[in-house]
């Protein structure tokens, strides 16, 4: 008689796993149709700048190329926001990311350009063949400043605020989702 | 014989794939000190590893980093600093407690908590059984062949 009192509380321990389950279920639905939208990036590490102004530093140009180089300096009291691409011409996601840079460019929002571990022949060679989103392009053969940036991979791409803080990060290629969805309404905010 | 040429050839390579000598400080005591802080660095582009088990260029790249730093003279602490000041604390194997983190470190504690707690609940429950009826007891003793 007395072992009847415990039984509905056993059978909620029964069901405790099986709710378990079901809700470990849902979380990985709601990240695989994340996966598939684009907008869950598991590689998307939130970048440590965020709401900070980049690192010191001061990249010389390409070699061959009419581009200022790229510095901190260049980086502050800005008229408008601006985006900067750490690229590199052996990167194929860069290649898919292109067209998106060239595009935004001819709307123009200024891009800075950050030459990843690149050779300044292969660079130009890059630009020329599928056209030239930047307006400064700073040399980082040794990808030390890349490292002072917290990038892990080319491309990355940051939209800095008028006062050169760092207002969104993206770890990969840029798509036309991503643009509409994430830079220019970031654009328009810090315009 | 074959085969035992065919290692010889092999575990040299397999060395230098993951670490490359020129890499490596002359002073042990030294190398060993950056191989433990390259231990809790994890490798951002493969994420399950450490940067001194990677093959990958930026881990390579963080290695030489730490080396120069400490050959600078920094200590551990501000060797990861500067690490976890560019790439935040995920880049640190072992999450450092924090607000953000509390609950990570927390959750095996306040497992156990509710387990206790559990446990205290179902004992509370347990009613004591009801004493014997008279019926009970005459039946009882009936039985046990006490009459």
């Amino acid at each position: 008689m007395s072992d009847l009192a415990p039984r509905p509380r056993r059978r909620l321990l029964l069901a405790a796993p099986l709710g378990v389950a079901a809700l470990g279920g849902l979380g990985f639905w709601y990240m695989l149709s994340g996966l598939q939208d684009g907008s869950f990036n598991p590689r998307g590490v939130p970048s440590a700048l965020l709401g900070r102004t980049p690192p010191d530093f001061a990249l010389p140009p390409v070699e061959g190329m009419s581009h200022p180089g790229l510095a901190s300096a260049d980086l502050r009291g800005l008229a408008r926001p601006v985006l900067v691409n750490f690229w590199a011409s052996w990167c194929v996601p860069c290649i898919i990311e292109h067209p998106q840079l060239m595009a935004l460019q001819a709307e123009g929002v200024p891009i800075f350009g950050i030459s990843y571990k690149d050779r300044a022949e292969d660079a130009r060679q890059f630009l020329s063949r599928r056209g030239d989103p930047f307006t400064r392009l700073g040399a980082d053969p040794p990808g030390r400043v890349a490292i002072d940036w917290g990038v892990y991979g080319v491309p990355e791409t940051y939209l800095l605020d008028r006062q050169g803080i760092i207002r969104w990060r993206y770890a990969g290629p840029v798509t036309a989702e991503i643009m509409n969805e994430d830079v220019k309404p970031l654009l328009r905010r810090h315009a | 014989m074959r085969r035992l040429i065919f290692a010889a050839l092999l575990a040299p390579g397999l060395a230098l794939a993951a670490f490359l000598p020129s890499d490596r400080l002359a002073d042990p005591v030294a190398e060993a000190r950056a191989q433990s802080i390259g231990r809790e660095v994890r490798c951002m582009v493969c994420q399950g590893q450490s940067i001194e088990d990677s093959d990958a260029d930026l881990a390579r790249d963080l290695r030489r980093i730490i080396r120069e730093r400490l050959q600078a003279g920094d200590d551990d602490g501000s060797i990861r600093g500067y690490l976890q000041n560019r790439y935040g604390d995920f880049i640190l194997l072992r999450p450092p407690f924090s607000l953000a983190t509390g609950l990570l470190w927390g959750t095996p504690v306040l497992a156990l908590l509710f387990g206790l707690f559990l446990i205290r609940r179902r004992r509370a429950v347990v009613v004591p059984a009801a004493p014997l009826t008279a019926e009970e007891r005459a039946r009882l003793d009936q039985l046990s062949g006490q009459s």
